[in-house]
């Protein structure tokens, strides 16, 4: 039974009417490959963000490498604007075990020492393994067991939210 | 018989050589060097993929260069790095290859970073070794030098992208050079349609043409409209041999002069595996000109040579 899921087009809406008041002209942003980029992108161009959009891969910072090895599609990381006391706003597209934000988050700080990150994500569906949590959330989804929450894009860039069977 | 390269997923987990290596592979490091350069930019230079492990520089035969950018990408992927120059040591008492590596196995290396003067020893340490130890072989005998071949073929992605289109002219002794044949596989195999290898007979393998490269003993004629020069260290050893008459001969009919340049294309680039010798392969006036990139090449090798490490620790046995 799946349950329905909400239209990632409105929650993009819902962040840009949450986040609207906080950004100003020294907000930093970073996206999180590949849906967190996504994601990002627009809320960048939405809010009107000043400084150019971060991205980054977490492939070297994963704590399953012992297990799973490198992924085989490893993105350059890159964050085009200085992190040391900034304010910044960390995307991600799902929120689930919090290990994709705590590979993140010692990634950013190899970079510099913010002065916070605030976390940003378009879906939150529980099942945490670590002590993280979102300060801005479009939506909390419930997911069944056996399931993975994801975000595509299409070619004309519309984000969707779909459940995927884990493999 | 499987390449003992490969473990059964088809993961890399030694580089022993680059030939029978599928192209996904080799497009798979060069990619992933592709991020870690990125890292070498950043305020902290490292990344934790291998904390915790240790990498053990197993150096039979002198190298500075080689040896000091396998222990900097050690050290930014976080492992911990032990250099043995072994000619100096437990050799000259007599124990065996294997054992010394056992000795060190007992250590808990996870990694050797093997060069040897004889051709081969990587392969017989790699199948040696427990099944969670990785082996690179970072240059043996006149055989291979995977991790040259790899940032040489970096270097060219890096300035002319596409491999299929384009014409490489390695230069000089390609007889006794490892480095030569470790790019000219890679060039093969990432589909460059046009590799031609420029030098003396003396000093050029019988039988070269088999790799899948066109021979040339003129630098006229092999120079002519090429996108890549790679430029080959002549060993003061064979100046002095049978092989060649003089230095100066060798620079006079092979050496790279801003003239000889002018017959490649105009955006032609200049390679070279250093250490150079100005003045005997190479013109200083080019060795120093705009269209080398002699120095990124080192930059690039970092990056590629972390690549390789963190692929292979990453792989299961």
């Amino acid at each position: 039974m799946n349950p329905v899921l909400p239209d990632a087009e409105a929650l993009v809406g819902e962040l840009v009417r949450q986040l609207a008041p906080r950004v100003t002209p020294e907000t930093g942003m970073i996206g999180i490959f590949t849906g967190g980029v996504w994601l990002a992108q627009r809320l960048h161009r939405e809010l009107g963000v000043a400084l150019p959009l971060g991205s980054i891969d977490i492939s070297f910072y994963r704590d399953d490498y012992a297990k799973s090895g490198l992924h085989a599609s490893v993105k350059p990381s890159q964050i085009p604007f200085d992190v040391d006391g900034r304010h910044v706003l960390l995307v991600d597209d799902v929120l689930y075990t919090g290990r994709t934000v705590r590979g993140a988050l010692n990634e950013i700080f190899d970079y510099g020492r913010p002065a916070s990150v605030s976390l940003v994500v378009l879906a939150d569906r529980g099942g945490r393994e670590l002590p993280i949590a979102a300060q801005h959330v479009g939506a909390h989804v419930t997911v069944p067991e056996g399931s993975m929450l994801v975000l595509s894009r299409s070619d004309g860039g519309v984000l969707t939210l779909q459940l995927e069977r884990n493999a | 018989m499987r390449n003992p390269q490969l473990n059964a997923k088809g993961e890399l987990r030694h580089l022993l050589t680059i030939e029978g290596l599928p192209r996904e592979i080799l497009l798979q490091i060069l990619d992933t060097a592709k991020s870690f350069l990125g890292v070498t930019e950043r305020e902290v230079k490292k990344v934790p993929l291998l904390r915790g492990k240790s990498v053990f520089n197993l150096f039979f035969e002198p190298s500075t260069r080689t040896r000091t950018t396998f222990e900097i990408a050690a050290k930014r992927l976080s492992a911990d790095v032990v250099n043995l120059a072994i000619s100096t040591s437990s050799q000259t008492k007599g124990e065996t290859l294997l054992d010394t590596v056992d000795n060190l196995s007992a250590m808990h290396a996870d990694m050797f970073v093997v060069r040897h003067a004889s051709s081969g020893a990587p392969f017989l340490i790699a199948g040696h070794v427990k099944p969670h130890v990785h082996v690179v072989n970072a240059g043996d005998g006149r055989h291979a030098h995977p991790t040259q071949g790899l940032l040489d073929a970096y270097t060219i992605r890096h300035y002319k992208q596409d491999f299929t289109r384009l014409s490489v002219a390695i230069v000089g002794d390609i007889l006794h050079s490892r480095v030569a044949r470790s790019l000219i596989h890679a060039l093969t195999t990432l589909g460059t349609p046009d590799v031609r290898v420029i030098g003396p007979q003396t000093l050029l393998p019988t039988g070269v043409e088999r790799l899948g490269v066109s021979v040339h003993h003129d630098m006229a004629a092999g120079l002519r409209d090429v996108d890549v020069i790679v430029m080959l260290r002549l060993q003061n050893e064979r100046m002095r041999g049978p092989l060649l008459p003089s230095a100066g001969e060798f620079f006079k009919a092979y050496g790279l002069t801003p003239e000889k340049l002018a017959l490649a294309k105009p955006d032609a680039i200049v390679m070279h595996p250093g250490p150079m010798n100005r003045g005997v392969e190479i013109d200083s006036s080019v060795a120093d000109g705009a269209q080398a990139v002699i120095l990124p090449q080192v930059t690039f090798g970092i990056a590629v040579r972390m690549a390789v490490m963190s692929i292979l620790a990453g792989a299961s046995a």
